[in-house]
């Protein structure tokens, strides 16, 4: 049933009876599926992908190379749960290569970026360095393309 | 001054224009309808195919290619075929590329017609066959297909239809409008009507790729009818490339060799660009097909069992993509049904009867719209129905003043 989250991962708004139809199943099992899903933790959480420049509204989103020193027994985890803790933090990724996590983060301003990377994060024991990249403009994110594709002209054709 | 009427082709003139003009004239006027009436994917092409076709602009290919089309390309549809629908053609003498399926369905019907013939057609079909067959003088002879067969060609009908002036059945399936399909079963039954004659077949498969539950059988498969099939496909639907305009003919040798004639002198080669972008789909597209194929079939369901819970009936399409329900329950004509759902409720479907005789009493809907589409398209359709009823038992029948 891998098929109910390829749907909803594409449109988290389709109704469990939208789906049944689409899949020809029963409502109930749609919906237990569903069910059975949050439950495991497989949904995570229903979102929008927000444009928030088209919104008007000023966000900065920030990448942030961060190297840590791993600690005995607990590895990379430990000081990663300590920077996931912040709600600035949008996401928090693991790496191979010369660093060893991503953070990406949004606030208001630079200025709130730069705050927390050198009072939160670059204070917290084990982290020895950060990099932060800020994102100028965002083209894609989550499979969805930030500007409005271009309408071919109107047809009307008969096939 | 010319009196344009008395130079023009009488048999151009004959030709009936397409019978929807109308609705595109209303449909036009209108800011916030939902048409649900062109039957092409709405999905760009893929990403990989664009890319091969721009690379090739980079390159330079902007030359006329070989009549038939570049051989690689010839190599990778013989390949194809072979690959997805047991097929083995000849790339160099079997196959050759040309301007949509639409024009080898043209240049078939041109190289096998001629005056006085007969051309037999299921319909509700594609509107092309029969003003085809007009233009070579020659007469149209239509089956009308059965919801109730599950609009499949029978061979009784075949062959009742048969006369010695028949020279070509058009076998247009998985079939727009109806989204019926032909199993290898009722490929036989054809078969065994036509053994023994000399009736070619215009095999148009253009939707192949897009049936639902089993896959799609070609009557050149079945024992005796490769040397009398002409088989007609191409990329606009399944690989959502219409506005390419890519297609080919599959055949014998000899009546290739006369297609490809006329090809020569009529088109010469078809465009280049369209040309390298198949290559990349047919070697690298197997799962774009799928991947769409699975999307269509969702929206298939979807709209199947959303128009039967509003009332309408329909037969479970099981190709293309289209949907093809009845609608005389609601006591309209076809075209009243169409003209008045866009005029009240902003929906524009198709009537059938622009699919040729079969076509009363029944609409075509295409479903390669977004889901959102087809959501906002029932609900507008269910208050329509609401008022006008459908004349199944449980339904609002039809009553003055309930507005």
């Amino acid at each position: 049933m891998n098929e109910i989250l390829k749907i909803l991962e594409r449109d988290g708004r389709l109704t469990g009876k939208q789906i049944a139809a689409m899949l020809g199943k029963t409502n109930d099992e749609i919906s237990d599926a569903i069910a059975e899903y949050e439950a495991q933790g497989a949904i995570l959480k229903y979102t929008a992908i927000i444009d928030w420049e088209r919104a008007a509204s000023e966000r900065v989103t920030a990448l942030i190379e961060v190297k840590i020193s791993p600690q005995r027994g607990d590895g990379f985890d430990r000081i990663a749960e300590r920077i996931y803790q912040y709600d600035e933090v949008d996401s928090l990724y693991l790496m191979s290569g010369s660093f060893d996590l991503t953070v990406i983060m949004s606030a208001d301003s630079m200025r709130d970026v730069a705050e927390f990377v050198y009072a939160k994060l670059a204070t917290i024991d084990g982290v020895t360095g950060t990099a932060t990249h800020f994102i100028l403009k965002k083209y894609k994110e989550k499979g969805c393309v930030f500007k409005k594709p271009e309408q071919q002209e109107e047809r009307m054709i008969f096939v | 001054m010319i009196a344009y009427n008395s130079v023009l082709s009488e048999n151009v003139k004959s030709l009936a224009p397409s019978g929807i003009r109308r609705f595109f004239d209303i449909l036009e006027e209108m800011d916030d309808a939902i048409s649900l009436g062109v039957g092409e994917p709405d999905f760009n092409t893929p990403w990989h195919i664009r890319d091969a076709g721009i690379y090739s602009l980079e390159k330079g290919f902007t030359k006329y290619t070989g009549n038939a089309g570049l051989s690689r390309l010839r190599s990778a549809i013989s390949e194809y075929l072979t690959r997805r629908f047991q097929l083995a053609y000849d790339p160099v003498s079997q196959v050759f590329v040309t301007v949509g399926g639409s024009e080898a369905i043209d240049l078939a019907v041109r190289a096998l017609v001629d005056p006085g013939d007969e051309v037999i057609i299921p319909s509700p079909s594609f509107v092309c066959y029969g003003p085809i067959t007009r233009l070579q003088n020659a007469s149209p002879v239509y089956i009308e297909t059965k919801a109730a067969n599950e609009f499949r060609l029978t061979a009784e009908e075949l062959r009742a239809a048969v006369t010695p002036k028949t020279k070509l059945l058009v076998l247009p399936f998985p079939n727009n409008p109806t989204g019926g399909t032909m199993r290898k079963i009722d490929l036989e039954a054809i078969a065994e009507v036509l053994r023994g004659t000399d009736i070619m077949v215009l095999s148009d498969e253009i939707y192949a790729e897009l049936t639902y539950g089993s896959r799609h059988v070609s009557l050149a498969n079945i024992p005796d009818m490769y040397e009398r099939t002409i088989v007609v496909n191409g990329f606009s639907k399944c690989y959502a490339m219409t506005g390419w305009r890519l297609g080919y003919a599959c055949g014998p040798t000899d009546v290739i060799r006369q297609m490809l004639k006329i090809h020569q002198y009529a088109i010469m080669c078809a465009p280049t660009t369209s040309q390298y972008a198949a290559i990349e789909a047919l070697t690298n597209g197997d799962g774009d097909i799928e991947f769409m194929k699975n999307d269509y079939d969702q929206r298939r369901r979807y709209l199947y069992d959303g128009l039967r819970s509003i009332g309408i009936d329909s037969f479970e399409p099981k190709g293309a993509f289209y949907i093809f329900p009845r609608v005389s329950g609601t006591g309209l004509t076809s075209e009243e049904f169409c003209e008045r759902l866009l005029i009240e409720d902003k929906v524009a479907v198709i009537p059938g009867t622009a699919f040729g005789p079969g076509g009363e009493g029944f609409i075509r809907i295409c479903y390669a719209y977004s889901m959102q589409s087809l959501a906002e398209a029932l609900a507008r359709m269910e208050r329509f129905i609401k008022r006008h009823g459908t004349g199944r038992p449980g339904t609002v029948a039809p009553t003055l003043g309930v507005l």
